[in-house]
């Protein structure tokens, strides 16, 4: 799998070309140079590849095809035959999701004096936020202020992003660091203690902070083992997805209903609040796009939140990575992080020409790589036709010193390594690849949206960043609105009374549904995508490269 | 189909795969609908071990499922799960010295180094060496040595002695990373400067700006070197 004579070629001009360009980089755009390539070529701005959703409180917002499909598709229970059994499983709160923005929750909900029950798909951790690479923004360094990371945020996401959020995002962040230090999150320093950050896209300032390129994995394990500290307080269901929430008929939510992935049965769960903190939908591939996401990150909780009528916010918009692996095709989608060019690699065509600046944001980044391979016929094209620039990843040796890859980006050199490709030695052939769902369910600064006892957080949740995340700023979100949301709920929670547990909602769903002539269709939220060989024959989809 | 295959044997059965996939994508391509034993499908989430033999060959060997490409004549067995044990803790009531690890981790001190760990490791780190400076009690090189764990449990699926070695280096990282790395000062002077409020005025500014006021403050940032 090492790469093939013509690719070699090729990497021979990156190699000559690279003595001139340590020291000139390509020059940034101009806004309108951005806007230009954006429209042209960022998969967003694909007419056909978007449509208006038909039903329910956001009736008329495009979106993907493929989140319109499982937004508007029958539930899973029939409201008609399903029994409601006394529910065994009870908590003040009821946290959806366990991944980061799950157990930030968790823990500062109890802190908040209420029980929680966690469920979550697959195993506690298997999440998106385990697989962070590149860092976590926050405002700490001397040179740097809230302020001017709520500039960067508002301009990386275009100005759309609802400005209370990113208030309490920015005004959150450094408190988020600090709290996650004192957990025992070890983030890279000097040796006196100051946060080694560095620039991701988009950024004014140097702020992202890493654990090596292992941040979100180094995150959400002290995380998970902050809520394993706490069994008394905190129980964990592995396994369980929500295929359903529950309300009390006038519209406040009361619990969930779980599906045992084991067992095949349902579990009932009555709860005083419930939060969703669900993360995003790579796993949908929007527009045939492979992606970086975990497994279980099929928008579900977007779907069970739209049913109770919970507002969508920006789910027109999803953020494709530029540097999706292109080569070898074992691992095509899978994310070459930030870092990367964070610490100095540039980018080339197949002539070992730059042709953008390395950290443009990252929709201009990605939609910059598109042109250049499908308008351009400058990029270069692998065994399987997968288009692909280079990342020239060995820049970062001759720039930090030697050693600094291995040091600095330890989880890509091994990944390559396992292909046998040299990144220390060689550069990575890279192209965009689905990555992080910009928007989510509206929320407010205290994660509440507007529909009673609901609570969002995390990828799930949208209006932060807008249509556009900086790198670095979803780690931040998912812990800052995590906490809140955590806070919020027990607070709530602790108010109420447990209410009744219907599927009332599901009869104004299927209502709208059948008033539409919307009949069949495959039941969501679907939970996993289905890459078995034996389905994709029946749809007689070709082998296309999941990761 | 006119792909090419090879064969590998799935918990016994033989079945015929095309050989550029990954063992994780194999299963699937055998017709397998997978809930344990996958999670990020990227090499960071330690869902996927793998245990396998190959033909004519007396070695096991160990794998993520999602980052290893098939062989022919591949005997594969999936660990999604071992039975590990975690010390109950709460990490403010620890103290950064070795003691904490002895206690919590009590055999700890059987550990025969006999690096059975180290060679299931898929993540190839030196599991028996971060053990010995456990042993030693040296808190910053076991969480140094340990950092790329993705606590995918082979090592004590492996271990003769009963070890859970990633829970142990997981501790050992959280005493260092509270205890003993140092305290970032900028960090605590930034957050005392926002809880006094030192920044409500800048973002008002911010926040009163129209559209065109805000785009002209962000196209003139300037950006550090
Ligand atoms: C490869 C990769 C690299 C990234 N790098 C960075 C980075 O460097 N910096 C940065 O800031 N951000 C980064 N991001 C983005 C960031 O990691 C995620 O957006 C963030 O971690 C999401 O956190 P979350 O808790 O909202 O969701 P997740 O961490 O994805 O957790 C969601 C959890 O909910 C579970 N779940 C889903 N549906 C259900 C259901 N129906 N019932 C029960 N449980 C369910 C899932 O299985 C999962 O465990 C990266 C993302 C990826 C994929
Ligand atoms: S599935 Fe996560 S490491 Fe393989």
């Amino acid at each position: 799998m090492a790469y093939t004579p013509a690719m070699l070629e090729s990497i021979a001009r990156v190699e000559a070309s690279r003595p001139a360009r340590l020291s000139a980089t390509f020059p940034r755009m101009t806004p309108q140079e951005r806007d230009e390539v954006l429209r042209r070529f960022h998969p967003d701005y694909i007419a056909d590849a978007t449509r208006a959703i038909r039903l329910g409180s956001c009736k008329g917002d495009r979106t993907p095809l493929e989140l319109a499909e499982v937004l508007e598709a029958p539930p899973q229970l029939d409201p008609e035959t399903f029994t409601l059994q006394d529910s065994e499983l009870k908590a003040d709160v009821l946290i959806v999701g366990g991944g980061g923005a799950g157990a930030a929750a968790a823990l500062l909900a109890v802190q908040g004096g209420a029980s929680v029950l966690l469920a979550t798909k697959l195993r506690f951790g298997d999440a998106n936020t385990m697989m962070a690479q590149g860092g976590i923004q926050a405002a700490d360094q001397p040179s740097d202020s809230p302020v001017t990371h709520y500039l960067d945020v508002m301009g990386g996401g275009h100005f759309s992003n609802d400005p209370d959020l990113v208030e309490a995002l920015v005004t959150d962040a450094p408190s988020v660091i600090q709290w996650l230090e004192q957990l025992g999150v070890m983030f890279d320093k000097h040796p006196d203690g100051s946060m080694n950050t560095i620039h991701g896209g988009g950024t004014s300032r140097k702020r992202m902070h890493s654990a090596r390129d292992y941040s979100g994995a180094e995150i959400m394990r002290v995380l998970r083992d902050e809520v394993r500290s706490h069994p008394e307080s905190i129980r964990v269901l592995e396994f369980s997805p929500a295929v359903e929430l529950l309300t009390d008929g006038q519209g406040r939510v009361t619990g969930a209903v779980l599906l045992d992935l084991e067992t095949r049965e349902y579990k009932v769960v009555s709860a005083r609040a419930v939060i969703l903190t669900t993360g995003g939908g790579g796993r949908l591939h929007y527009q045939g796009f492979p992606t970086t996401n975990h497994y279980g990150a099929t928008a579900d909780g977007i779907v069970l939140a739209y049913r109770v009528g919970g507002k969508l916010a920006f789910l027109h918009t999803m953020q494709y990575h530029p540097t999706g692996v292109a080569y070898p095709e074992q691992i095509v989608g899978q994310l070459v992080t930030e870092k990367v060019r964070g610490l100095g690699a540039q980018v080339c065509n197949i002539h070992g020409e730059q042709f953008v600046f390395p950290l443009e944001t990252r929709d201009v980044e990605a939609a910059s790589f598109i042109r250049e391979c499908q308008d351009r016929k400058t990029g270069v094209e692998t065994p399987t036709g997968q288009p692909g620039v280079w990342l020239d990843s060995p820049m970062i040796n001759l720039i930090h010193g030697p050693g600094t890859i291995e040091k600095e980006l330890p989880a890509m050199v091994r990944q390559f390594r396992g292909f046998d490709i040299d990144i220390v030695r060689q550069p990575m052939l890279v192209y965009p690849t689905l990555h992080y769902q910009n928007g989510g369910i509206r929320i407010r600064p205290d994660g509440s949206t507007g529909v009673d006892g609901l609570f969002v957080a995390g990828e799930a949740a949208g209006g932060i960043h807008g249509s556009n995340r900086l790198m670095g700023n979803s780690l931040l979100d998912i812990t800052v609105f995590g906490r809140r949301a955590g806070t919020a709920a027990a607070a709530h929670a602790l108010e109420q009374q447990p209410g009744a547990l219907t599927l009332e909602h599901l009869r104004a769903w299927n209502r709208e549904r059948a008033e539409l002539g919307l009949t069949g269709g495959r039941p969501a939220p679907i939970l996993l995508p289905d890459y078995t060989r034996h389905i994709r024959a029946v749809r007689k989809e070709p082998l296309v490269p999941v990761g | 189909m006119d792909v090419d295959t090879i064969p590998v044997f799935v918990m016994g059965q033989r079945v015929e795969v095309p050989p550029t996939l990954t063992i994780l994508r194999a299963l699937e391509y055998a017709g397998y609908t997978l809930t344990r034993g996958v999670g990020c499908r990227a090499g960071f989430c330690g869902a996927c071990a793998t245990v396998y033999r190959l033909k004519g060959d007396p070695h096991l060997y160990f794998a993520l499922a999602c980052q290893t490409v098939v062989r022919p004549e591949m005997y594969l067995a999936q660990i999604p799960f071992f039975p590990s044990r975690r010390a109950d803790y709460r990490i403010e009531d620890l103290a950064a010295v070795p003691a904490t690890l002895f206690t919590l981790y009590p055999e700890l001190l059987r550990c025969l180094a006999c690096g059975t760990c180290s060679k299931a490791c898929p993540q190839g780190i030196d599991v028996r060496s971060y053990m010995a400076a456990a042993m030693r009690g040296d808190l910053a090189a076991v969480a140094d040595a340990s950092f790329d764990c993705i606590a995918c449990g082979l090592c004590s699926a492996r271990c003769p002695v009963e070890e859970t070695q990633y829970n142990v280096a997981l501790l050992a990282r959280r005493l260092y990373g509270r205890y003993l790395a140092r305290r970032s000062e900028h960090l605590a002077e930034r957050v005392r400067e926002i809880e006094a409020g030192a920044f409500h005025q800048g973002l008002a500014e911010l926040r009163a700006l129209d559209e065109a006021g805000l785009t002209s403050r962000y196209n003139a940032r300037d950006i550090e070197a």
